[in-house]
């Protein structure tokens, strides 16, 4: 087995024991790259003399002293939307081609504090806005499983560089499944935390009320270490939690005997491809035989979430995005009459056609005759849903739900149809609606090969029940060993 | 309902965008059709409902008014297209 291959608590393993050093485990990981990324373009750029420069620093530290934390010395990536010191952050858009950022994300501080190395930015949807990363203005990120499928999106790049083995570890960004649904297509775990939970600042707001920063990994127990480095109230971001700091390793194999595992049909409709129904009543099996109770539960505002998402996220995108105006930075058009002409062609030459969509979706949602019919309907159809799953957590600990209705659908095949592309987010929304944790880990694979997604969501910060009863699943099958088929080619 | 080409000039206007005739066709088309989507919402009755702006039961936050330190005049100017003695650089306003 390659060191690229290996999870971040294996690799922590071997650099205690001082059998490898950090420069080997980044070289490894270039390497990776080098073999694999021309045929899945995860990233949008890669540091490599960088990398290597950070490793040789962490490996003299580590020389002098015994003590190693878990993300020391650790290769990740990040995805282009979250902001990086002098280091290129575009967001996949041409409006940002030439946007170095003055300062440094939260998070990207925090990993910067933990020693971690950074390999490059990766690839998405442009500003976030899509769940295939076709709407990425610079290039397509194709599916480790199937190089002509989609590896979901928005987050893409940062699901496709840990299926291939190109970092160990990366965050994206989930506003309506954008972290989940890639994670479920690309065969690896992927965790929206609580609203607030991770600091947002320095993310380049899409939705703001919706927005949250977590982990791609290749196992639960990885995505328990990231989730301990990257929550933490932060006083630059109004919306962070402030708590107690929490151990999410802790207690974590301890199984899931007793836990209230809720099944809702409504997360089961039309749709949904019957190998994914399958692979989900597997898994119902497994947590049966784990000593866990499955309790029946139902929504009765779910189906209006979807709608309900659409229009609120489209309202917040296009006040959010009101400062592309081509005068503090990005793209500036280059023939213009005036000043209003100027934003009006700096923003309809920078924006692609996606960000466009909803930024008029929005904007026609907030204008004046509809903003009572759309924007304010959907938060209070917000409200509904949020008592919903107040509701459905008096009697369960957790919800298990396919994280999408199918598996990863062809390259091209639902771009020209925004509508269809909207509705792979049907079962992932609802968690950003509500504000609540959810993880998606594999569950197995369809006939054609391609990985089968599972969603646990729980109420407000039960990250660490998640994180347990994800693990437990994990455990006791052997999925976590299936491997994307570019692994054995390569 | 759908949304006719006047809808989308007009809201094409207030987000300062332009579209071709027919980016302005496929739009009417494409956001017609979400919008009849999302008129479902319309089948709830919500006038004893209280909007949520934020899931989180928060607050304003506050801090202490004391300065801190903040980008220098130089960084604060680096990414823009025209800038000029300290200014960020627009084109005439007014004639």
């Amino acid at each position: 087995m390659e060191l690229s291959q290996k999870t971040i608590h294996e690799i922590n393993e071997l650099l205690k024991k001082k059998e490898v050093t950090v420069t080997e485990v980044t070289q490894s990981v270039i390497n990776r790259i080098d073999a694999v990324e021309g045929s899945t373009d995860a990233y949008l750029r890669v540091q490599p003399e960088q990398a290597l420069a950070m490793a040789k620093i962490v490996d003299d530290k580590l020389k002098a002293r015994k003590k190693i934390s878990p993300l020391e010395g650790i290769p990740y990536g990040l995805k282009d939307n979250l902001c990086t010191k002098g280091i290129l952050t575009t967001c996949a858009s041409k409006m940002l081609y030439n946007f170095v950022p003055p300062y440094n994300a939260h998070v990207y501080n925090l990993l910067i504090e933990e020693g971690g190395i950074l390999l490059g930015k990766t690839n998405m949807d442009e500003f976030a806005m899509g769940s295939s990363t076709e709407n990425s203005a610079y290039k397509v990120t194709k599916n480790p499983w199937d190089l002509n499928k989609v590896p979901g999106g928005s987050s893409g790049g940062s699901a496709v560089a840990v299926a291939s083995d190109t970092a160990y570890y990366s965050l994206g960004s989930d506003t309506g499944g954008s972290i989940r649904q890639p994670a479920s297509f690309c065969g690896v775990v992927g965790m929206k935390p609580t609203y607030g939970l991770v600091s947002r600042y320095g993310l380049v707001a899409f939705a703001s009320s919706l927005d949250q920063i977590g982990p791609f990994t290749k196992d639960v127990e990885d995505c328990a270490l990231v989730l301990n480095a990257i929550v933490g109230h932060d006083e630059k971001d109004s919306t962070s939690l402030k708590l107690e700091k929490k151990d999410y390793t802790k207690n974590l194999k301890q199984g899931v005997k007793g836990l209230r595992i809720g099944v809702a049909q409504a997360f089961f409709g039309e749709g949904l491809q019957p190998e994914v129904r399958k692979s989900l009543e597997d898994a119902i099996a497994v947590y049966k035989i784990l000593g866990a109770e499955i309790v029946d539960v139902s929504f009765q505002y779910l189906d209006y979430a979807l709608s309900a998402y659409y229009l609120i996220s489209s309202a917040e995108a296009s006040s959010n995005l009101a400062r592309y105006d081509g005068i503090r930075y990005g793209f500036r058009a280059e023939e213009y009459d005036g000043l209003v002409d100027l934003y009006r062609k700096t923003r309809s030459q920078g924006f692609g056609e996606e960000v466009k969509r909803r930024i008029m979706l929005g904007t026609h949602a907030l204008s004046s005759g509809y903003y009572d019919a759309y924007y304010k309907k959907a938060m209070q159809v917000r409200t509904l849903i949020k008592e919903d799953f107040d509701q459905v957590f008096k009697s369960c600990d957790v919800l298990l739900t396919p994280t999408s209705p199918t598996t990863a659908f062809g390259i091209g095949e639902k771009t020209n149809n925004p509508l269809e592309m909207y509705l792979t987010d049907i079962y992932t929304v609802p968690v950003n609606i509500a504000g609540i944790p959810g993880i998606s880990i594999p569950c197995g694979l369809d006939q054609a090969g391609m990985p089968i997604g599972m969603q646990l969501l729980g109420p407000a910060l039960s990250e660490k029940a998640l994180l347990k009863a994800a693990w437990a699943f994990e455990n006791e099958t052997n999925i976590k060993n299936l491997k994307a088929p570019l692994g054995k080619e390569v | 309902m759908s949304l006719t080409r006047e809808d989308v000039t007009y809201v094409a206007n207030l987000a300062r965008l332009e579209f071709s005739d027919d980016e302005v066709t496929a739009l009417a088309d494409q956001l017609g059709a979400v919008l009849d989507y999302a008129q479902t919402l319309s089948e709830l009755d919500t006038s004893q409902v209280k909007a949520t702006e934020h899931v989180l039961a928060m607050k304003n936050v506050f801090r202490e008014d004391v300065v801190k330190p903040c980008l220098t005049n130089e960084e604060a100017l680096a990414n823009a297209p025209e800038s000029e003695a300290g200014c960020f650089k627009v084109p005439r306003v007014m004639e």
